[in-house]
């Protein structure tokens, strides 16, 4: 594929708001997840909540919009002059050749589940609850795309823990296609009653903080973020790219709803695909972000895919032990962490590690390390067996 | 602009059992009678997924394996795009139930079910599908957004395409905020080129323009009850055998045009 500019990003996570946090807390191996405390779930486990907002006021045309996903989307679009990016943009392109394609699992479900705790004596849900704006999984791009003005082709990706990667592909497809100049791509995801008792219900929720790649790993620890990447055609007056979209590559298991095929053939396929779209080899990529979630069976598979790709000697690390497992918004979430990693030479290191596990033998990073980074790869598998892996290069 | 060409066509919804009887009430040679959505056994299915799917599954699947039968293509090669506005109305309700409830104890496979790809996820392990799959949502334009996002795969990968758009309604209370009154589905299997082809759809996106309505009042209806039916103007026109034009919704700000002619 041709490769797409990369302009403007930025992430907002259990790590702090926006970038500059992110890249601090990475170089510190500092973690984000902290016992639970979200609203008044009992269940013993960490999360990445991030702070403050619950206080945030979305703008009063936005106020229908109003939930805990739309807030985080708020406070994330206002970092990093995102917004002033995407307005330049849409001035140079025109807001119909903008588009907003974003992912997100479980939108403003929280919403929902607060206003089935006050329904009515005939049932009913109360009259404040807006289903269009808050609960439907198309909301969050209608929002955002209402927030920045944009009026491109507009939606929402929803193949759970994919979600948010499978966007960039898409953004670059339509590029590629001629109808689009630029998008809006990556992810929101909040913290909901839904995926907190749905993971501990199907045991892959952690009591401890998650330990991705850790020889005892027991499960893994919910985040919640806001991630977002502007992508760009090559024109004149263009800000200079901060990275560049190389390769994108996407497969199906075809085997199990909540369970990878256990040889990863279908995250062989998607990194083999992300590969060849960006024409190069495995020894071409610097660093591989890992889907990482610290479930037995997730790492083990991805262990063997990425051992049936890149052998042992690629550097590699999980980021989920400082955001947690942010859901739709990880393949967002890492695609700006890689983009960081590669912009300041920063290799990041996986946390939380105890016990490096006999069976897993990819090249782990646990300390966070300078290294002059020129491509990443970055994984993000779902429920489904939805696969997504992204190549991204130095500016 | 992009082409693509239409190799199969899967329907099922009120008083539309399936593409050979929908057609002709699509062409007009048979009156429309709405009666609810009968919606067959996902026959595909390996047992144990068969016991856990749901309404929302089912009539994905139902179409799909219409469309993808009435193309004559392995199922397994087509990369997949399915659109949907609610995903599985009558299982959010149950989580959302049970989450209200004291003891929030949540069924593992309601959980599974929750995520708006199932019925992809379920599509693919039926068919033992590796290719590529996107699930999205558009809200009333899912189908609008489907059609863009299936043209933008196939200019990238020249293998058919599956698009499957459906819906199927909340019971209360969520009902009450989101009315959709049946399920309804369609899957259109796209190819890149024209062998074998039944019509070929030039999709653009234009400044907003009134959505073209159905001829059949009753269809018509149909149309603006149930997103995925939003599909039923261009499917009138490929069952009359006519060439025409047709616009879609697309979102506020965008409208799709569809033309479509014979291949």
């Amino acid at each position: 594929m041709k490769p797409v500019a990369i302009t403007r990003m930025t992430v907002t996570s259990a790590l702090g708001a926006g970038n500059e946090t992110h890249l601090q807390a990475l170089r510190d191996g500092r973690s984000g997840l902290a016992p639970c405390r979200f609203e008044d779930v009992a269940l013993t486990c960490h999360v990445g909540e991030v702070a403050g907002v619950d206080a945030i006021a979305l703008p009063s045309e936005l106020e229908d919009h109003d939930c805990r996903n739309h807030r985080l989307a708020w406070l994330g679009l206002q970092q990093n002059g995102f917004r002033a990016a995407v307005r330049a943009a849409r001035e140079r392109h025109g807001a119909q050749r903008v588009a907003v394609l974003l992912g997100s699992s479980t939108s403003g479900i929280l919403q929902t589940e607060h206003a089935y705790r006050r329904r009515g004596p005939d049932g009913a849900l109360p009259a404040d609850f807006h289903y269009a704006e808050t609960h439907n999984t198309g909301s969050l791009a209608r929002f955002v795309a209402l927030a920045l003005q944009l009026d491109g082709p507009q939606w929402v990706v929803s193949t759970a823990c994919s979600s948010s990667a499978k966007v960039f592909a898409a953004a670059a497809r339509l590029m590629e296609l001629g109808w689009i100049d630029a998008a809006v791509v990556g992810g929101v995801d909040s913290l909901c009653l839904t995926t907190l008792y749905g993971f501990n219900s199907l045991e892959l929720l952690s009591p401890q903080i998650c330990r991705p790649w850790d020889a005892g790993r027991n499960g893994l620890s919910l985040g919640e973020a806001a991630a977002f990447a502007l992508l760009e055609r090559q024109a004149p007056g263009m800000p200079e790219a901060q990275g560049w979209l190389l390769g994108t590559g996407e497969s199906s298991d075809g085997f199990h709803m909540s369970s990878p095929l256990p040889d990863g053939g279908g995250a062989v396929a998607a990194m083999q695909q992300a590969l060849a779209g960006a024409g190069l080899q495995p020894g071409d990529i610097d660093y591989i972000n890992l889907h990482g979630t610290a479930t037995h069976n997730n790492d083990a598979a991805e262990d063997r895919a990425v051992q049936t790709v890149f052998g042992p000697a690629t550097p590699c690390s999980s980021t989920k032990g400082a955001t947690g497992h942010t859901l739709g918004a990880a393949g967002g979430v890492e695609a700006v962490l890689s983009l960081l990693a590669l912009q300041h030479g920063l290799l990041p290191g996986g946390l939380n590690r105890l016990q490096p596990d006999a069976e897993l033998h990819s090249n782990y990073v646990d300390q966070s390390r300078a290294a002059p980074l020129r491509r990443v790869l970055s994984n993000s598998f779902g429920f489904g067996g939805s696969n997504a892996s992204l190549v991204f290069g130095a500016a | 602009m992009a082409t693509l060409f239409v190799q199969g066509i899967g329907l099922c919804g009120p008083g539309l059992a399936d593409w050979a009887q929908g057609a002709q009430v699509l062409g007009g040679q048979l009156g429309y009678a709405r009666t609810p959505t009968a919606v067959p056994p996902p026959a595909r299915l390996p047992a144990a997924e068969r016991r856990r799917a749901g309404a929302a599954i089912k009539i994905a699947l139902a179409v799909a394996d219409e469309a993808c039968q009435r193309a004559g293509i392995d199922p397994a090669l087509a990369a997949t795009v399915f659109a949907s506005s609610s995903g599985d109305g009558a299982n959010c309700h149950a989580l959302c139930e049970a989450l209200a409830g004291s003891d929030r104890l949540v069924s593992p496979t309601r959980f599974t079910n929750s995520v708006h790809n199932a019925a992809a996820g379920y599509w693919h392990i039926a068919v033992t599908g590796r290719a590529a799959s996107t699930s999205l949502c558009g809200f009333d334009t899912s189908f609008a957004a489907g059609l863009i996002e299936a043209a933008g795969q196939l200019h990238a990968q020249p293998q058919p395409v599956l698009l499957v758009a459906s819906d199927t309604p909340y019971p209360e209370p969520l009902h009450a905020t989101r009315p959709l009154p049946d399920s309804l589905g369609v899957a259109l299997v796209l190819q890149p080129t024209g062998d074998g082809a039944i019509a070929r759809l030039t999709i653009a996106a234009q400044a907003p323009q009134a959505s073209t309505p159905c001829r059949d009042t009753g269809l018509e209806t149909l149309r603006q009850q149930i997103p995925a039916a939003r599909a039923l103007p261009l499917l009138e026109l490929i069952a009359r055998g006519d060439e025409g034009r047709v616009v879609l919704d697309c979102q506020t700000g965008l409208s799709l045009r569809v033309d479509v002619r014979r291949p």
